[in-house]
């Protein structure tokens, strides 16, 4: 007993470092029979403590100048975090935008981020709101000070990387965890599609997916339902005049061409298109009907518009109702932590 | 007594036992060092911000309120021709931080050295790899967050022929993408051989010049070219004048 203790002495004398304890790895699971993502958290592995500390980060107001604003203002798991009613979001000191914010999940298959795809990499894409002066308007100094003098963010930060260094690296690794595990894949099309219990689909749903599949799957391709390409789509440019895609490459080809976004969860993310103009999926239905705007790069594909019977659309719609995910905007595991 | 000595004991091998392996004695040499020392020039004169008025080719005047580049992907030639590569070395110069004009090379190999080659700006691959740190850190304000990619360079400061009302002319040079690549590899050989050896330290000074920015091959007015935001044409024009602002001024080494 006596030489046990002096040993156990010994080796703890030989590790003046506690160790600290190894953060829980997370498997991130790829839905059956989606393709391969196009992030899959390399560099940055993924763990209970980082997605656990992304999310922490993704409801805090103080990475926001005003300390009033945070990711889930504008992205409200409810709304499929997306902000439901809101054509354009509303950032520090109630200054508007020229965008509708997207709806989150499944980022991790996203080739580009934002309407005009000007950002590269889920990692980075906070830094855009966070800086931007209509949104958050803060900078990562100020950041790294606020939650430095928290007494729980050193502790969370050492608990994932092993020590309590902050820095904008970090903070976008751990958001870009919780981000990445945003999936939406429990929609009864899905269930449908892999033949589980809850996706039996109605006879107009299954006209529906078929007029879907015939007319609108060429850019909303499944099963993300969207290709990540970018699309004029018809859509007259408003007095805001945004050029979209243009903006970023300079590219006159490029001219108000937007992302192509996903048509899951439409139910939650109402208004619709970069800057919200339609609020129901009539609108919607009724733009590529009649609406069309034509101009020098307007897509090819909607030069004659989509022309459905009355019945046609009818089912189309129904079709699109069974791409809401439920269990998606009520997942407790995304929720914020109060 | 018999319980005494075995403490003793313990003591003894405990002391022995928390002594690192092995430790031999520290060589009597040190390893040589090597550091980049930047100079920033605007044609004669040594940089100075704010204050100091300056004239470009084209005739306008103007004076410098903040001035940084990148520097990358360093590459040390000998004289047999074989090299060593400063692996994952990003830093940032910034005419206002003096300290950032010293970069020291870690683990420089021995050689005699006869060129330096590296990028002004950062590679292709950090700018689509996601969040950095270090000299990366988007917190310098050198990362554009609406158009993904750091910012290589950039040169701000004031001049009478700008046409904005604060006249002020900003150049923010970014790209590297296929026609908008404005990444700039820059070879300098030395004056003399860098003779790099134990307990050795090599200084290398390498001047930039201003006032490059503004000539060879396009002559640049600030009054039609105020500002460079957006990357395209104006960063292509301004990056392909600065390509050849670098020039190697001495090669100093000391042995200790």
């Amino acid at each position: 007993m006596y030489m046990m203790m002096v040993v156990a002495l010994g080796l703890y004398a030989c590790h003046p470092d506690p160790v600290v304890e190894a953060a829980k790895e997370i498997q991130f699971e790829i839905p059956k029979g989606w393709p391969q993502p196009v992030y899959q958290f390399e560099n940055n592995p993924l763990t209970v403590e980082g997605f656990e500390l992304g999310k922490k980060l993704f409801f805090d107001t103080r990475l926001s100048r005003t300390n009033t604003i945070s990711c889930g203002t504008c992205h409200q798991q409810f709304s499929a975090f997306a902000q439901i009613g809101h054509d354009v979001s509303h950032g520090v000191d109630d200054k508007i935008g020229i965008r509708n914010s997207p709806p989150l999940f499944n980022l991790n298959w996203h080739t580009r981020f934002f309407w005009d795809g000007g950002v590269n990499h889920l990692e980075v894409q906070p830094i855009n709101p966070i800086q931007n002066p209509v949104e958050m308007d803060e900078n990562f100094g100020n950041i790294i000070q606020k939650l430095k003098n928290d007494a729980d963010y050193p502790k969370r930060f050492a608990a994932v990387f092993g020590n309590d260094s902050i820095t904008s690296q970090r903070i976008l690794k751990t958001l870009a965890q919780f981000m990445g595990m945003l999936v939406s894949s429990h929609s009864k099309y899905d269930k449908y599609m892999r033949q589980e219990a809850g996706g039996e689909m109605t006879t107009a749903e299954l006209n529906g997916l078929q007029i879907f599949r015939n007319h609108c799957a060429a850019c909303h391709k499944e099963p993300l339902f969207s290709d990540f390409s970018f699309r004029n789509n018809g859509l007259k440019p408003s007095v805001v005049n945004d050029s979209g895609r243009g903006h970023v490459t300079l590219q006159p080809s490029d001219m108000y061409l937007f992302k192509v976004p996903s048509l899951r969860n439409l139910l939650y993310t109402s208004p619709y298109m970069h800057d919200g103009r339609f609020s129901t999926l009539e609108a919607v239905l009724n733009h590529y009907a009649t609406g069309i705007y034509s101009s020098a790069t307007l897509d090819p594909l909607l030069s004659n518009g989509i022309n459905l019977t009355p019945q046609e659309r009818k089912d189309l719609l129904a079709f699109l109702q069974t791409l809401n995910d439920e269990e998606f905007i009520r997942n407790k595991r995304f929720q914020e932590q109060r | 007594m018999k319980k005494f000595v075995g403490v003793l004991l313990l003591i003894v091998l405990f002391s022995m036992g928390c002594r690192k392996k092995d430790d031999p004695k520290p060589p009597v040499t040190n390893p040589p060092s090597l550091s980049l020392s930047f100079k920033n020039m605007v044609g004669s004169d040594t940089l100075t911000l704010e204050t100091a008025s300056y004239k470009n080719a084209h005739g306008d005047t103007f004076n410098v309120s903040m001035y940084k580049y990148y520097i990358s992907n360093i590459v040390l030639t000998k004289e047999d021709g074989t090299t060593f590569t400063d692996t994952n070395g990003y830093y940032l110069v910034d005419a206002e931080k003096p300290l950032s004009r010293e970069i020291k090379i870690n683990n420089i190999a021995s050689g005699s050295y006869t060129k330096i080659q590296f990028l002004v700006g950062v590679d292709s691959i950090r700018n689509v790899s996601g969040a950095q740190t270090g000299a990366l850190d988007p917190f310098y304000g050198m990362f554009w967050d609406w158009n993904s990619g750091y910012i290589m360079a950039k040169l701000e400061g004031t001049s009478p022929q700008s046409p904005n009302v604060s006249k002020q002319f900003v150049y923010h040079i970014g790209g590297f993408n296929g026609p908008d690549n404005v990444l700039k590899t820059v070879e300098l050989s030395f004056p003399n051989k860098a003779v790099v050896v134990s307990s050795s330290h090599t200084v290398i000074q390498i001047n930039s010049d201003i006032l490059e920015w503004f000539k060879t091959p396009s002559t640049v007015s600030i009054f039609n070219f105020p500002g460079a935001m957006n990357g395209g044409k104006p960063a292509r024009t301004l990056s392909d004048n600065y390509a050849d602002m670098f020039t190697v001024q001495s090669v100093t080494t000391t042995i200790e």
